[in-house]
């Protein structure tokens, strides 16, 4: 099986994260680039953890306001009432509209936190050079990149409702700063699953198997 | 080294072998989808791009949701959502929505006839790996099936308010997401590639 381990690092081989080709790794890998597309190559994307961690501690920083501060403002009959995401997922539960409530919480609550929450996991394992169930955090890190977009159904929501809902004296609803916080949450753990290199959770193989 | 392919998630290094009709090439051991065969890939694509053109343009130009409360009657399209965002104050949301529903589809589907067009005819188009990979970097950015659920949401919020009447351009939005994402899938990029290596 010792042939079935051989990774393009270990045999001097840089994959083109743009067209795949294998590429000889040069002496000196920051003027390298793919003979086949030009695009510019590195071994692993370049200072991945570092990178990730910092998109990951803004996201955490973003994710608070955008919980706290109003997503939504209804002004209805001269009265003002804010809505935050939590506001709105509680009066959907007490109307009985239960799945509509629960499409929101998974959305905008569940699924960014769990895609925090995975990247740190992710980031602290590697660092410690874990090999534990590589192949079940690979997993994680597929679905970290699938569901972060979902986050975005609030602020579509809130756009549809701002532009609908715009009766004058009889209602009128604005969008709250938490959206701004929120839609930065949305952006920044993109980023993060982006910068983040699967192929390091698979690196502390080879350290042992070498 | 045109024979082996690395993992792009383990980078595990693999031999390249013919596939079965729409077989897939997976990773020994991660699990991840290597290649897959894809018949017919660059007809197929550019078929589903030319009706995304079609449908996109449609959508963009009607209406997809009204409301009614009363005798007051509201319609709306994401251009008029977009620009009431805009004019509230909140310029970096609108322009995040204007991205991630109106100018990334629409840049996917430009690219891609700009990439097609030419190589149907037999010809390579001029900066073809920058194009291909600009329009492989806006992947994440298309997020139409996501406004789809957010358009249900508001159906949902807005039941109470008043009466929703669907508006013409509900169908083509249903129907565009549909065909981008055909368009995504059948798009072969190694084959593309491929070509671009041996005919340069």
């Amino acid at each position: 099986m010792t042939h079935a381990l051989r990774t393009a690092r270990n045999v001097g081989l840089t994959s083109c994260h743009s067209c795949h080709l294998l590429c000889q790794s040069a002496k000196q890998p920051a003027h390298m680039r793919c003979p086949r597309c030009g695009a510019r190559l590195h071994d692993r994307k370049p200072d991945s953890i570092a990178r990730t961690w910092a998109l990951v501690l803004a996201a955490i920083i973003f994710y608070i306001p955008a919980n706290v501060l109003p997503i939504t403002i209804v002004i209805s009959l001269g009265k003002a009432q804010s809505d935050t995401i939590m506001s709105g997922v509680i009066y959907f539960i007490h109307s009985g509209m239960w799945p509509i409530a629960l499409v929101i919480f998974l959305a905008s609550v569940f699924v960014p936190l769990l895609k925090l929450l995975i990247l740190i996991f992710l980031l602290i394992s590697v660092q410690r050079k874990s090999s534990w169930r590589q192949q079940d955090r690979t997993r994680l890190y597929r679905i970290t990149e699938i569901i972060g977009r979902w986050s975005m159904v609030d602020i579509f929501v809130v756009t549809i409702l701002v532009a609908l809902v715009h009766l004058g004296g009889l209602a009128t609803i604005h969008a709250g700063p938490g959206a701004i916080f929120f839609g930065a949450v949305v952006v920044t753990t993109i980023f993060a699953a982006m910068s983040f290199d699967p192929r390091l959770i698979w690196d502390t193989e080879e350290i042992i198997h070498e | 080294m045109d024979a082996y392919i690395a993992c792009h998630d383990c980078d595990l290094i693999h031999r390249i072998d013919p596939l079965p009709t729409k077989g897939a090439a997976v990773c020994i051991r991660c699990g991840a989808v290597l290649y897959k065969h894809k018949p017919n890939s660059l007809d197929r694509t550019l078929a589903f791009a030319m009706a995304g053109l079609i449908l996109f343009i449609l959508a963009n130009s009607f209406p997809f949701l009204g409301l009614k409360i009363g005798a007051q009657f509201r319609e709306t399209n994401l251009i008029t959502g977009i620009y009431e965002l805009y004019v509230q104050g909140m310029q970096v949301i609108a322009i995040l929505v204007l991205l991630t529903t109106v100018l990334v589809p629409f840049t996917q589907l430009m690219c891609l006839f700009y990439i097609l067009l030419p190589l149907k005819f037999g010809r390579l188009p001029k900066r073809l790996p920058g194009v291909l990979r600009f329009l492989h970097s806006l992947q994440p950015w298309s997020m139409m099936e996501v406004f789809m659920v957010g358009i249900l949401v508001s159906v949902v919020k807005l039941g109470k308010m008043g009466k929703i009447i669907p508006g013409i351009s509900l169908y083509s939005f249903l129907a565009l997401i549909f065909v981008l994402t055909a368009m995504t899938v059948s798009l072969d990029a190694h084959l593309i590639w491929q070509k671009w290596g041996e005919q340069r």
